[in-house]
C-alpha cells in the first residue's frame, strides 16, 4: 500500500541535483525580457510620462504604458481594480506604471529605472487609522457577526479585560521570486508558463486580457519554489503582461521580478489592529466577547474579504464564546494590496483569540493552560448527539441570477451563496457563527501534549531558574489550534484529475493541484498507485495543466491533498472498475472478488502481473484513461449573515514553546517546542511533518523577526533578506520535537486524513505567548506586559519596561 | 509601523568589502579608454573543465554567467545579494574550498581558481554525494528552490571537515522545512568519507595554467599603489559583497575597476611584539581564524558577521573603508585600541581607526589612498563584543557595543568603548568612558556611565530599530557588560533547553 508511506518528495532527487526545472531554467528560444518601471509616490495623479531615455536604452525593443494600452488589461482576482498599469494615478509606492520590452533581463531591469514620472501628489492613507478617519474601506462599512448578546454579557460579568493588540504582517518570501513566461501560438493562442497556485486563474485572466476563450489559452505550471499564498494572485500580473507583450512582437516573453522589486510590488500577509473586551468570571471563563478587526487590505481588494472573513471564523480557536460579537474592518490604504498569506486570515483571528487568553489568565491570576482549558469546547457529541447539518444548497440557481462580469476562479469573488441557518443542537456547542463542533479533540490532545512535554515541571522549574537569574528570563506557553478546513467560498471546493494506465503498465497523473513543494504531487501519487495496489514509482507525476484539467481552484486553504486525492482516486476507481469487470469476466467472477495487490491482480486463485492486465485489457479495447471529479460534501455557508456550515472538518493541534529573553535588550531565543498535530491518517507522514516543522518555524518567524516597516512616504523599507529576516538555520528550535495525532479523520476525507498545509502555522503563535510569559516574569505580576506582534527584540524591552513599571 | 530617517540605504550588509569607493566612474562606454579598461579575459575551471571568458563587462556575475551562457540552470538566483545562499557555489584555490555567493561574484575575482556548482556536486558517474543522498532520506528538501545552495554549503563544510552546521548554513535561507531536517542531513552526511572527486579541484587548479587576466588584477602591493595613484577614480574589488550590489541593486556601471584578489602580500596576518597586523585583503573568515583562540568575544561576534559565504569573500579592508556606521569590524577594533595603515603611492601612514572615521560616509583617506592594513593588540582579555540585531545570524546590526575597560585593585583604569549604529560612523563613547575612569568598578559607576552615554549619541531611527531603542539597548550593553565580568549569564544564546 503506498499510501501512507514516509516517502520522500517525488522531486527531491531532482532538487538536490539541481536539475529540478523552474520557470526560470527554462529554455525558451528568441525570448525578450520584461520589467515594470514602478511608481515613486504612494498616491498621486500622473502628470507626466516621459520615457524617451527608457526606449533609448540598450537592448529595448517596445515600452508600453497606459496610453499604449487603451483597454488595460486587468490583474485583479476579484474586484476589477488592479489595472495591469497604472491609469491616471497611483496608489503605491511601487505600482507598475510601464511596462519594459527588452533582449534581457538587466537591460529591461536598467531601462525601467529610466522613466521620468512627473506626479501631483495627493494625501495618502498609510495606516489603519488614517483609513478609518477617512473611511477609507473595501465593502460598505464593517462586517458584523454575533451569537447572543456581548455587550450585555459584558457588562453583567465579574470582570472585563480589554485591549488593543497590533499584529504585523508577513512577507510571503518565497524563494523563487514571482515568474511567468508566454509563448505564441498558432492561430494567436497564448501558453503561459506561470509560478501560480491558481492556472484556472491566470488563464482567465490572459484570456481576458487577450480577448480569447479560454480554451485558447493554456497554462502550465510543473512547480513552483514556493509560494505560501504569495502565488494565488499576485502572478497574475507577470503572467498578462508576458501575454500581452508576446501577442505585440509576436516572440516568447518572460519577466521575473528582482527580489527587491518582488517585495515592493506584491501583496503580503495582512497586519491587523484587534480590539477587544471580554467579560470574564473569576476561573476566566469568557463570558462575553467583542471583537474590532482593523485589517489594512492595501490599495485593491484582492482576496481581502474572504481573509479578513476566515479571521472572523477563527476568532473563536478552541474556546466557546456563548456571546460574541465580532466587527470586522476592510480598510483601504495606500500600501501595497495584502493577500492570500499560509493560514489566510486564520493565524490573525487566532492570535487575538489567545491574546485574549493570555491576557484573561494573567488577570484573575490563574495558569494560562487552565483558562485556556476551561474556555475549551466540549469534547466530540456522544453518538447521536448532533445532527448533522443538511445538504448543500444547490448554487446553480443563484449563479445564473448573477453577474456575468464574476471572476467565477477565484475565492476573492464575493457572491453570497447559501443562507441555511443550521438549527444547533443542545449538545454541540457552536462557533459564533453557528457551526455545531462535532469533532473536538482539543481536550484529548492538550492533554497528550501536557503530558509528552512535560509541561508543568518545566513550568515549574523554570519558575525556580528565573528566580536566580537576574538578566535572562526564560517563558512557557501551551496554545491550540482548530482550523477549518474548506474554501468559504463554496463553489471552489471542487476538483478534477485525469488519470491515463499505458498500454505497458505505467500511470500518468494529472490533476488540479499544484506543486510548490508541500509534496502535493507526491501525496495524490501514492493515492492513486494504492487504488492499483502498485508503487508509486508506477505513477508518472505531470505538470499541472489547464489543458488537461480544467476549472481548477487554487491550491490553497489547505486543500490540495483532500480535494485533488479524491479527485484522482475517482479517476483511477474508474479504470480499476474496468479491469476489474474485464478481468472478473473472464473468470466468470464479480468484478468486486478482483483485488489489485503488490502490482498484481488478484481474482480466484489466479494472479496476474499489473503489466499483463493492463496489455490484455488494451487489446480487448478496454479503455485505460479517465477523469475524476469531487465536490465536498456536507458544507454551506452565508458569509452576509455569517451563519453555516463552512468547513468539513476541522484540523486540531497545540504546541508547548520554551523560550528566553534578555531583559536588557529584549534578545530572545525559541529553546524548545514540542508539537503535537491532527493529520488524521497521514497520507504521507515524512511529508506531514515536513509541513508541520516548517509551519512553525514560519509561524514563529511572522512573530517575532519578520518586521515589514513603511516609511512615512509608504516607502517599504524592509525589501530585501538584507533588512526582512525570516527565520534562519539557527532560529529552530534546539529541541524540536514533533508528534501525529494519528487517528482518523471522521469525515470521509482521502484515506482518513487531514488537510496540513495551513493549520500548523498557527502553533508559532505559542511563541509570542511564551515571550509573554517570559516578560511577566521580569515583574511582579502587576502590569500585563501587552506584547505586540511581531516581537523583535525591541518590542519585547518595551514590554519589559511596562512590567518593571518605567 | 512606520519610521522615518534611515540609517542607510538599506543595501549595506556590515559586512562590505570595497576599498576605497571614492566615487563611482559611471557612463564611460563611449570613453575609449575605459572601454579598454572593461574588456575582460579571465580562466577558471568549471566543474573540472577550464573555460576562458572574454569580452564580458568586468562586472558580469558568477550566476548570470552559469545561468545564461552555460545553462547550468541548478545554481538559483534568490535575492540577488548575498543574502540567501540560493547561488551558493563551491570556489578552490590554493588556500582550499569555501562556499560563496554566485550572485555578487564577479567573473574576475575567479581568475585561475576552481569553481563547482550543483551540477558538479554528484560524482563522475552521476552518484549522489552524501549530503544529496541525505538530503533525500531526511525529507531535507521540499519546494527545492534553496536547495542546490544548500547542498553546495554541506558539501564544502563536509569537505572541510566543519561540523557547526547552524554557522555553516546561516547564510542559506530556506522558507518550507524550517531547517530541521536539514540540519538532520547535514549530520547524517557528516559521517560518510569525503567523495574522492570533491578533492580534484585542489590539485587541478594547482596545474591550471590561467594565463593573464584581461582585467586589472594586480599581483602586489606596490603595483595596485602606482596604478591606483594613477587612477584614483576606480573602484577597488576585493570580495564584492558590498560592490556587487551597486551593480545588482543600483544597476551602476563601474570602471575602471581593478581586481584585489592577487595582492597576497596584502592578505597576510602576523604577530609582532604583541600585536596582529592585519592586512587588508584578509578575509572576515580569516580573520575570524585568528582570533577566535586569542580574543574570543570578537571571535564570536565575527562567528556572526553576515555568513560564511560573505565572511569567504569580505575582508577587513573593505569592512573599514566602507565607512559604513554599521559594519561590525571597526567597533570592536576600536575597542580594541586598533591603528590603521594606509597607502597612498610610497607614503604610508598610521592612525587611530577612530580617527579614520569622519562622518557618515566621509573618511580620512586622500585621493589615491587605500586602507593597507590594521593593527591591533593580540590579547584583550576584558573585551566584550554584543551584537544586537533582529536575527542573530547574518543579520546587520541595530547596535553594536564593544567593551575594553581595565579594572585594577577594583578601580578603572583603561577604558575603550565604542558602538557601531549609535551615529554616522563607528564611534567611541567618550563621556561614558570618563564617567568611569578613575572610578571604583561598580555598580553606580556602571549607571553613571550610562547616564553619560546619553550625551555620546543620538541615533536615527530606521527599519532596524528606533533611536529611542538604540539608545537604551546602548547603555543596557554596558550594563551587561558589568553583569558579565561579574559572572551573571547574560547571553541567550548561552541558554540550553
Amino acid at each position: 500500500m503506498s499510501m501512507g508511506k514516509a516517502l520522500p518528495h517525488d522531486a527531491a532527487p531532482l532538487h538536490v541535483t539541481g536539475q529540478a526545472r523552474y520557470i526560470d531554467d527554462l529554455s525558451v528560444a528568441n525570448a525578450l525580457h520584461l520589467a515594470f518601471g514602478l511608481s515613486t509616490v504612494a498616491h498621486g495623479e500622473i502628470t507626466g510620462i516621459d520615457l524617451s531615455a527608457v526606449r533609448a536604452a540598450p537592448g529595448v525593443v517596445a515600452v508600453l504604458s497606459a496610453e499604449d494600452l487603451p483597454e488595460m488589461p486587468d490583474c485583479s482576482p476579484s474586484a476589477e481594480d488592479e489595472p495591469l498599469l497604472a491609469v491616471g494615478r497611483v496608489h503605491y509606492v511601487g505600482q507598475p506604471v510601464f511596462l519594459v520590452i527588452a533582449d534581457s533581463h538587466l537591460a529591461a531591469r536598467k531601462a525601467a529605472r529610466l522613466g521620468k514620472i512627473s506626479y501631483r501628489e495627493l494625501p495618502a492613507l498609510l495606516t489603519v487609522d488614517e483609513a478609518l478617519a477617512a473611511d477609507s474601506r473595501f465593502e460598505g462599512g464593517p462586517v458584523i457577526w454575533a451569537k447572543g448578546d456581548a455587550a450585555g454579557a459584558i457588562s453583567a460579568a465579574p470582570q472585563v479585560v480589554e485591549g488593543s493588540f497590533e499584529v504585523g504582517g508577513q512577507e510571503h518570501f518565497y524563494l523563487e521570486g514571482q515568474v511567468a513566461a508566454a509563448i505564441p501560438q498558432e492561430g494567436g493562442d497564448m501558453v503561459v508558463h506561470s509560478s501560480t497556485q491558481h492556472p484556472t486563474e491566470v488563464q482567465h485572466k490572459v484570456a481576458h486580457a487577450l480577448h480569447l476563450p479560454m480554451s485558447a489559452v493554456r497554462v502550465e505550471v510543473r512547480r513552483m519554489g514556493g509560494g505560501f499564498g504569495g502565488k494565488e494572485s499576485q502572478g497574475n500580473a507577470l503572467a498578462i503582461a508576458c501575454a500581452v507583450a508576446a501577442r505585440r512582437t509576436g516572440r516568447p516573453c518572460r519577466m521575473r521580478y528582482d527580489r527587491d522589486d518582488d517585495m515592493v510590488i506584491t501583496g503580503k500577509r495582512h497586519d491587523l489592529r484587534i480590539l477587544y473586551r471580554a467579560g470574564v468570571d473569576e476561573q476566566g471563563r469568557i463570558l462575553g466577547l467583542e471583537f474590532t478587526h482593523l485589517f489594512r487590505c492595501g490599495w485593491s481588494q484582492d482576496l481581502s474579504l474572504p481573509v479578513a472573513d476566515r479571521a472572523m471564523l477563527h476568532a473563536d480557536n478552541c474556546y466557546h464564546l456563548p456571546h460574541v460579537r465580532i466587527e470586522s474592518h476592510r480598510l483601504k490604504t495606500n500600501t501595497c494590496s495584502a493577500t492570500a498569506y499560509r493560514g489566510f486570515g486564520g493565524p490573525q483571528g487566532m492570535v487575538g483569540i489567545e491574546r485574549v487568553l493570555d491576557h484573561v489568565a494573567f488577570v484573575v491570576g490563574r495558569e494560562p493552560l487552565e483558562v485556556r482549558r476551561a474556555n475549551f469546547y466540549r469534547g466530540m457529541a456522544a453518538p447521536g448527539g448532533a445532527s448533522p447539518p443538511g445538504p448543500p444548497e444547490d448554487i446553480s440557481a443563484k449563479m445564473k441570477g448573477g453577474s456575468e462580469e464574476v471572476d467565477l476562479t477565484s475565492r476573492g469573488a464575493a457572491l453570497p451563496v447559501g443562507s441555511h441557518d443550521l438549527p444547533a443542537d443542545g449538545a454541540v456547542q457552536t462557533t459564533p457563527y453557528h457551526m455545531p463542533v462535532e469533532d473536538f479533540i482539543g481536550h484529548e490532545l492538550v492533554a497528550e501534549l501536557e503530558r509528552t512535554s512535560d509541561y508543568r515541571a518545566r513550568k515549574a522549574e523554570i519558575a525556580a531558574w528565573n528566580a536566580g537569574s537576574p538578566v535572562l528570563k526564560r517563558g512557557i506557553a501551551l496554545t491550540p489550534v482548530k482550523f477549518g478546513i474548506s474554501f468559504t467560498l463554496t463553489w471552489l471546493n471542487q476538483a478534477g484529475a485525469l488519470v491515463h494506465v499505458y498500454q505497458d503498465g505505467s500511470i500518468a497523473l494529472n490533476h488540479g493541484g499544484t506543486e510548490m513543494g508541500q509534496g502535493l504531487f507526491q501525496k495524490v501519487a501514492q493515492v492513486t498507485a494504492s487504488v492499483f495496489g502498485l508503487d508509486v514509482g508506477k505513477v508518472k507525476i505531470t505538470a499541472t495543466d489547464t489543458g488537461k484539467v480544467p476549472n481548477t481552484s487554487a491550491t490553497a486553504a489547505s486543500s490540495g491533498s483532500d480535494l485533488n486525492g479524491m479527485a484522482a482516486k475517482a479517476a483511477a476507481e474508474t479504470i480499476r472498475a474496468r479491469l476489474a469487470e474485464f478481468i472478473a469476466e473472464k473468470h466468470q467472477a464479480e468484478p468486486s472478488a478482483v483485488t489489485f495487490v503488490d502490482g498484481t491482480v488478484r481474482v480466484a486463485d489466479a494472479v496476474y502481473e499489473w503489466e499483463k492486465v493492463v496489455a490484455w485489457a488494451y487489446q480487448a479495447r478496454v479503455s485505460l484513461s479517465s477523469t475524476g471529479y469531487y465536490a465536498t460534501p456536507k458544507i454551506v455557508w452565508d458569509r452576509v449573515k455569517g451563519t453555516g456550515r463552512p468547513f468539513f472538518y476541522f484540523a486540531y493541534s497545540a504546541a508547548v514553546t520554551e523560550v528566553v529573553i534578555d531583559r536588557l535588550t529584549g534578545e530572545n531565543r525559541v529553546l524548545r517546542a514540542d508539537l503535537l498535530h491532527d493529520t488524521g491518517t497521514s497520507l504521507n507522514p515524512a511529508i506531514d511533518i515536513g509541513q508541520i516543522e516548517g509551519a512553525y518555524v514560519q509561524g514563529v518567524g511572522w512573530l517575532t523577526t519578520e518586521e515589514l516597516v513603511w516609511d512615512g512616504k509608504g516607502r517599504l523599507a524592509t525589501h530585501a533578506p538584507s533588512t526582512y529576516k525570516i527565520p534562519a538555520c539557527s532560529d529552530r528550535p534546539r529541541d524540536f520535537r514533533v508528534k501525529l495525532w494519528g487517528k482518523p479523520n471522521r469525515e470521509d476525507s482521502v484515506g482518513k486524513s487531514k488537510a496540513v498545509g495551513e493549520p500548523p502555522f498557527m502553533l508559532g503563535i505559542s511563541a509570542l505567548y511564551a515571550l509573554s510569559d517570559a516578560v511577566a516574569a521580569c515583574g511582579d505580576g502587576g502590569v500585563y506586559p501587552a506584547l505586540d506582534a511581531p516581537a523583535t527584540a525591541e518590542r519585547v524591552l518595551m514590554a519589559v519596561r511596562r512590567v518593571e513599571g518605567v | 509601523m512606520t519610521r522615518a530617517g534611515l540609517l542607510d540605504g538599506g543595501k549595506n550588509n556590515g559586512r562590505v568589502a570595497r576599498f576605497t569607493p571614492h566615487r563611482a566612474a559611471t557612463q564611460n562606454a563611449q570613453n575609449g579608454e575605459k572601454a579598454a579598461d572593461r574588456r575582460m579575459s579571465v580562466a577558471f575551471l568549471l566543474n573540472g573543465t577550464p573555460v576562458r571568458v572574454a569580452g564580458e563587462a568586468p562586472t558580469r556575475t558568477l550566476l548570470e554567467f552559469l545561468r545564461e551562457d552555460r545553462g547550468l540552470s541548478g545554481t538559483k538566483e534568490g535575492c540577488n545579494e548575498g543574502d540567501c545562499g540560493a547561488c551558493t557555489v563551491m570556489v578552490t584555490d590554493a588556500e582550499g574550498s569555501r562556499a560563496l555567493n554566485a550572485c555578487i561574484l564577479f567573473l574576475p575575482q575567479l581568475h585561475g581558481k576552481a569553481v563547482r556548482t550543483v551540477e558538479g556536486i554528484a560524482g563522475p558517474s552521476g552518484e549522489m554525494h552524501p549530503v544529496q543522498a541525505a538530503m533525500v532520506s531526511q525529507h531535507g528538501s521540499q519546494c527545492g528552490f534553496c536547495t542546490p545552495g544548500f547542498v553546495v554549503s554541506m558539501a564544502v563544510a563536509h569537505l572541510n571537515g566543519d561540523r557547526v552546521h547552524d554557522d555553516a548554513l546561516a547564510g542559506n535561507l530556506c522558507r518550507c522545512t524550517g531547517y530541521a531536517p536539514i540540519v538532520r542531513a547535514a549530520e547524517v552526511a557528516a559521517g560518510e568519507p569525503v567523495p574522492e572527486w570533491m578533492r580534484t579541484d585542489r590539485a587541478a587548479v594547482a596545474a591550471f595554467a590561467a594565463g593573464e587576466a584581461g582585467a586589472f588584477r594586480p599581483e602586489g602591493s606596490d603595483e595596485l599603489a602606482e596604478w591606483y595613484l594613477a587612477h584614483p577614480e576606480a573602484v577597488l574589488v576585493a570580495g564584492a559583497t558590498d560592490v556587487g550590489l551597486w551593480v545588482t541593486k543600483q544597476l551602476r556601471e563601474l570602471a575602471p575597476v581593478a581586481f584585489l584578489g592577487g595582492v597576497k602580500d596584502l592578505q597576510a596576518i602576523e604577530v609582532q611584539g604583541g600585536q596582529l597586523h592585519v592586512g587588508t585583503g584578509v578575509t572576515i573568515a580569516a580573520l575570524r581564524e585568528a582570533v577566535k583562540e586569542r580574543i574570543p568575544s570578537f571571535g564570536e561576534m565575527l562567528r556572526r558577521f553576515a555568513s560564511a559565504q560573505v565572511r569567504n569573500a569580505a575582508t577587513i579592508g573593505g569592512n573599514i573603508a566602507n565607512g559604513s556606521p554599521i559594519g561590525d569590524g571597526p567597533p570592536a577594533l576600536i575597542a580594541l585600541g586598533a591603528t590603521l595603515h594606509l597607502r597612498r603611492g610610497d607614503e604610508m601612514r598610521s592612525i587611530p581607526l577612530e580617527d579614520f572615521f569622519l562622518e557618515y560616509r566621509k573618511q580620512d583617506r586622500r585621493t589615491g589612498e587605500f586602507v593597507a592594513g590594521v593593527s591591533f593588540p593580540e590579547q584583550a582579555p576584558a573585551l566584550r563584543c554584543y551584537k544586537v540585531s533582529k536575527r542573530f545570524d547574518q543579520d546587520i546590526s541595530a547596535v553594536c557595543g564593544c567593551f575594553n575597560v581595565t579594572v585594577e585593585g577594583g578601580v578603572a583604569t583603561a577604558a575603550r568603548i565604542a558602538f557601531g549604529g549609535m551615529a554616522g560612523v563607528p564611534k567611541r563613547a567618550l563621556a561614558a568612558e570618563a564617567a568611569l575612569l578613575g572610578m571604583a568598578w561598580s555598580e553606580a559607576t556602571v549607571e553613571a556611565a550610562a547616564a553619560a552615554m546619553a550625551g555620546d549619541f543620538t541615533p536615527l531611527s530606521d527599519m532596524r530599530a528606533s533611536a529611542g531603542y538604540r539608545m537604551l539597548t546602548a547603555q543596557n550593553l554596558l550594563r551587561r557588560y558589568f553583569h558579565e565580568l561579574n559572572g551573571v549569564g547574560v547571553s541567550v544564546l548561552e541558554v540550553l533547553p
